[in-house]
Formats: structure tokens, sequence, C-alpha cells
């Protein structure tokens, strides 16, 4: 989960890393309040957007009293910044800023262990400054056992070229994003820019922290964090059921068993649809292993409450679970949903005791269900009903 | 021979005191493998009852630790299925007590606790990880240590590396006809043990292996790498498949690691990769498993 540069900023301060003041507001009004209430004076009005290049686009921006910062916010708030809608503003407190410099600690998944970067060149965006002067970036691996300790941070400091009067200061604040990283179980700290003010201290001006959903269960406090807000309804309603649930923008509903599968599913479909007026995959649907007749129809609820959505594909694999269960489970969907399934339904069961899983189906003679025997040809009929469907 | 395991195998379960658990250490034993003993901390000295599979009533010994179990039991291979929140004590257990082969079956681990018994297992260079997040593996007629069904395929001559459990299943499924020397689900996670270049190089080391088939998907780089990998290191056919090519970018497909961020991650990239490497890359499952049969075929 990617936090907002407040809810970051937020984080830094509770481990103790230098941070400026910073209150969120959600209208002008409040806006104003959160001016005041830092004294009066000049403050910077920040987007809140899960995306890079708000300043370009506009979402930053000084105010030099209340008025102006309420002003500001009014301008902000309701703009659309890469397809992000803004809901919320940060009011920081003004900085003078006399270097910009960058730090991140990240998940560094093709070495399976942890990687600090570095550059006393901040401020830019770091994709390009990569790309441009790698040379500029200093890349240290962090061992997983041993973290960024002094000598680690020390390290770190060393090989981007930090002056070596602001060495210390800076190790003291990378450290402490370390704790970030570590104790709130993130995959990902950044700080762009970390600033020098002219008073000589050292600050992290914007953060970027990803947390790892996995780790929740240690950290209830991170629920507080999602953004209802911004999930999709359906996606919302299906996360409630406990499905693993992705919307995307198709006509083709898919139920399957196990993440890879479904993934596959997706991609039959989508090659099936080039055929049939290019259709696409409406959903991700992964119901687990068990598919249960309650989780076939929890899934199938969702998926028909998609509007978009002309017919559906159950593919399932009986691997775990046989085929007659979920097909016992699919019939029981049915009836449990009764009127409100309204799309046709293309089923395609394999594996274990597939034959009983078929007759059931077959016996149970539901009109909207069609059987087909193969991934890909019910993948074609199920992408042909959408394509009718449709039209 | 197979890779990773054998009818030799003797296997412990960490976890078989517990539903999951206890079905799976059932459908082990059904399917042949020589199940030692269980192992849940402060059970130790209880047993559990299950079937064998001649159908005989077996009383399986229930072990305080791993490293208890292993001496008493001689046992080199561990299947772990605790809950998330205790898989890295358990890891970290399996790992001290220097069992060579430690399988994670657990789903939804933090990332930081994978990365964490994953460095412990590679300093200390005792112990091969598998998983987590994985359905585990299985020499079909030999040993299966996880939760890929036993029956779905004889023994064979092709070897399968997977990060997908179903898509393995549906891979052995169309396949059965030819059978399976070892099949290897590695994983979903960003994080893991076993990767793809490990078992690659084991099939390529394996003389009742001829043709192996890669299973990848969107996430990470570990098909590129696999893809570079091939192309230096192994001789025996390779055929693969990459799942995800309709996947959005920055959402997570089902698996923690299946996710496309930035540019970085595509199908496309990795199926590009490995054609690259001369690897044949099926555009459906069907389509893999037909190349995958031509090539037994032709040799």
């Amino acid at each position: 989960m990617d936090l907002f540069e407040y809810q970051a900023r937020d984080l830094f301060a509770a481990h103790g890393v230098p941070v400026l003041d910073g209150r969120v507001a959600t209208t002008s009004e409040e806006a104003r309040a959160a001016a005041e209430a830092m004294g009066g004076g000049t403050v910077v009005v920040k987007a809140q957007v899960k995306v890079g290049g708000r300043g370009k686009a506009g979402g930053v921006k000084l105010a030099h009293s209340p008025e102006e910062a309420a002003e500001k916010a009014g301008e902000i708030l309701g703009m659309d910044i890469k397809g992000h809608t803004v809901h919320q503003v940060m009011i920081a407190e003004g900085a003078k800023i006399a270097e910009e410099f960058y730090f991140s600690v990240l998940l560094d998944r093709s070495n399976r262990t942890y990687l600090a970067m570095a550059s006393v060149e901040g401020g830019m965006e770091i994709e390009q400054l990569a790309v441009e002067r790698p040379e500029a970036l200093a890349r240290v691996a962090v061992d997983a056992l041993t973290g960024i300790d002094a000598a680690k941070a020390a390290e770190i400091v060393e090989t981007a070229g930090f002056a070596p009067e602001l060495r210390e200061q800076v190790a003291d604040a990378i450290q402490k994003l370390w704790t970030v990283f570590v104790a709130e179980d993130a995959t990902l700290v950044e700080v762009n820019p970390l600033v020098r003010t002219e008073d000589g201290s050292i600050v992290a001006l914007d953060g970027k922290v990803t947390l790892d959903e996995n780790a929740d269960f240690r950290h209830p406090a991170h629920l507080e964090l999602v953004d209802a807000a911004a999930a999709d309804p359906l996606e919302a309603k299906a996360k409630e059921m406990g499905l693993n649930y992705v919307k995307l923008d198709g006509e083709v509903g898919i139920i399957g068993n196990g993440a890879g599968l479904v993934m596959s599913t997706l991609d039959v479909v989508a090659y099936a649809g080039e055929a049939h007026g290019g259709v696409k995959p409406a959903n991700f649907l992964d119901i687990g292993g068990g598919a249960s007749a309650q989780v076939m129809a929890n899934g199938l609820d969702v998926i028909l409450n998609d509007a978009q959505v002309k017919s559906v594909f159950v593919n399932v694999f009986g691997g775990i679970t046989a085929c007659d269960e979920v097909a016992k489970g699919i019939v029981s969907a049915l009836g449990i949903l009764g009127d409100e399934a309204t799309k046709p339904l293309v089923v395609r069961l394999d594996g274990n005791n597939v034959e009983e899983g078929r007759r059931i189906l077959a016996e149970a003679a539901h009109p909207l269900v069609t059987v087909v025997d193969t991934m890909d040809g019910a993948a074609d009929k199920a992408a042909e009903l959408a394509a009718t469907g449709k039209a | 021979m197979a890779i990773f395991l054998t009818s030799d195998s003797k296997v412990l379960v960490q976890g078989m005191t517990g539903s999951e658990g206890r079905k799976h250490t059932q459908r082990m034993l059904t399917s042949g493998t020589k199940i030692v003993g269980g192992v849940t901390p402060g059970k130790g000295g209880q047993s559990v009852d299950f079937t064998g599979a001649d159908g005989s009533p077996v009383a399986v010994p229930v072990f305080g630790s791993v490293g208890e179990a292993r001496e008493a039991t001689g046992a080199d291979v561990t299947v772990i299925f605790v809950p998330a929140k205790f898989t890295k004590g358990a890891v970290m257990e399996a790992i001290d007590a220097d069992t060579p082969l430690v399988v994670v079956i657990t789903e939804g681990v933090p990332v930081h606790d994978s990365a964490e018994f994953y460095a412990h297992a590679a300093a200390k260079g005792t112990s091969r990880l598998i998983g987590p997040n994985c359905p585990g593996l299985i020499s079909p007629g030999k040993s299966n240590a996880g939760i890929i069904p036993a029956d779905i395929t004889p023994p064979g001559r092709i070897g399968l590396v997977s990060k997908s459990g179903t898509l393995t299943y549906q891979m052995m499924y169309e396949l059965a006809d030819i059978g399976f020397s070892s099949a290897v689900g590695i994983g979903g996670d960003p994080v893991i043990g076993t990767t793809h270049i490990d078992a690659l190089q084991a099939f390529q080391d394996d003389p009742e292996t001829d043709v192996i088939v890669m299973i990848g998907e969107i996430g990470g780089d570990a098909e590129e790498r696999a893809a570079k990998y091939i192309e230096e290191h192994i001789t025996k056919p390779v055929v693969g498949y990459v799942a995800g090519f309709t996947a959005p970018e920055g959402k997570t497909m089902g698996h923690a690691g299946a996710i496309v961020s930035g540019s970085a991650g595509t199908a496309q990239a990795k199926k590009d990769a490995l054609e690259a490497a001369g690897v044949k890359v099926g555009k459906t499952p069907s389509e893999t498993a037909r190349l995958a049969r031509e090539l037994v075929q032709s040799l």
C-alpha cells in the first residue's frame, strides 16, 4: 500500500526523522485554519496524490498568509493530476533550502535483500538521475540481518559523497529512516528531497512510503491509512467478502482458482476477444483452492454487479478440490443467486474427478450455463457471448 | 533421480497438528511420501493417527522442535504449514537445525520476514529453501512435499518449475501422458528461496529429465535472469510460459510478487527475453503443453 505524503510525514515524525510541521486539509477553510495554527506565516500548499510530478502540474503552491493558503488550497483541491483527483492538501511549514539531496531504502527483489540509494543531487526525478548520471547515485546493498547500523549509514553517506561536515547529521537521519522501514514493515521509504536548510538542519521535506500488507497483522494502525475513498466500489465489496478481486475495463467476467491460472485466463480471454470485436476481461478474481458454493456465490455476486460484464467465464482446475465439488458449488451458487444471475456463464472444469463434475453440470442443465471442455475453447465461447451481449 | 526430492527423502511436517497440516500430511502419506514426524512446539511426545499408502493405520510422532525431530528420525526435508505470523520462527528453526530442504507453503508471509530467513539460510549455507507461498514440490511416484495433487500425473521425463500452483497442476494435467521427473512450485512472492535458475540447473544435471518447462508471471526480473542463464548454461530444451499480459500497471494480481511497477516486470519483457535465449514460449497453457510434447517426441 502506497501512503500519501502527509501519512509518510507522520510516520517519519513518530520515528524521530526530522520533518517540518505539516497538516492535512480537505477544504479551503481547513487550510486557512491550519495555516493560522502554524503561526500565520509562509506555508506551502501541497496536493496529496499518490503520483509523481505534482509540482509541474501546479499541485504545489506557496502562500504567504492564511487567506492565501485558503485560496491556493481552493485552486488545488479537485484538480486532476495524471488521472488522480486531489481530495486533500498538506499545509506544510516553509523551509529555506540551501541544498537538496536524495535518499531511499527499498526491497531489492533481484538480490533478495535491501538496497539503499543516496545522492547529493536531490530534487530531480530519481529515475532520470539514474539514467543520465548513474555515477551521482550511490547504491549500497543492505543485509537483511544487520540492516543500516552506524557503520552502514557512514558507508552510505561516504559513497554518496556528502560533505564531511554533513555526514554525521545525514547518517543519523538515514538510520532513523531505516527504523521507519523496519518498524513499519515498509518495502520503500524514499525522501526526495532530503534538504539542508539555511540554518544547517537536515530535514525530510517530502516522503514516499510503501507498506507491506502481508504484515498488517502486526500493525493494526496501518488499517487507518487505507484510502477508502479511492477504492473501486466493487473492489471494496470483494475485499469485505475476503475475495481477491481486481476490477479491469472489459466485458468478460472471470472467476478462477489460483493467481497464476486466473492471470492466464485473462490473457487467453483477451486473445480470444480479438476475434470477437475486441472484448476484454472485466476483472481478476481468484477464489482460491477451496471453491465452496458460498465462495463461488460471493464471487458471482461481485461480478454480476459489474454493469460492464456481458458474460462470465468460470475457469477451475480441480486440484485439491475435486471437480464434482466445484460443479456442486456452481449449481448451488446459481441457486443462492436465483433471479439475480442474469448473464451467460461459460464453465470449464479440468482435473480431479472432471467427468463427474461435468455430469453434475449437465444434469442441472441451468439455462445460463454452457460447459466447454478446454480453456481455449471456453475463452472463445465466453468472448463470443460477451460480444453478442454488447451488440 | 528427480530433483531435490527422492523416494529416500524423509519428511517432517511443521504444523502437522493444525487442520491444513493434518489434511496435507494425509495426502502426502497416501501418495507414498515417507513422513517421519511432525513438529509442534509444546506438543512433543504426542502422535497423530493417519492412514498409510497401503491403507494400514500409521501413528506419526510429534516432536517439540525440528532439532529433536531430525535427531530422532534422520529427516532431511521439512514442509511448513504454520500460520504467517509464526512462519519466520518455524523457518529459522529449520535452518538452525541444518535441515537440507525447507519447503514453506504458507501464504501471506511479510516480506521482511522472508528477506530475513533467506539471508539466514544463505549465510549458513546448509538449507535449500523453497517458497514461501508455494505449493511445494513433487517427484511423481517417489515423494511429495507440499500440496501438489499426486494423482495428476505419473513419473516421466519432463521437469517443471513454476511460480504458480494451479498453472503447475494445469501443465501436469495436459502432459500427464508423458509424465514428470519433478515439478517444483517456487512461489509468487517477491522474495523466495529456490529460483527458476536453481531448478533449471538441477534439471540440467538430472539424467531423468529430458525437457524442461518453465512457468513465469509478471513482477520482478526472475524470468529475464533465467533467460540469460538458459542461454549460458542449459543445453536441454526449455519451453516457457508467462502469465499476466493483460495485468494493469500497479495492481497486485493475487500473488504478492505479481505486480507490474512502471515499465518493469511486464509479461512481454519476460517473453521477449526467453525467446531471445532460444526458449519456445507458448501463448496459452495448452499451446505450451503442445510445444513441450513436440520436443519430447522429437528426441
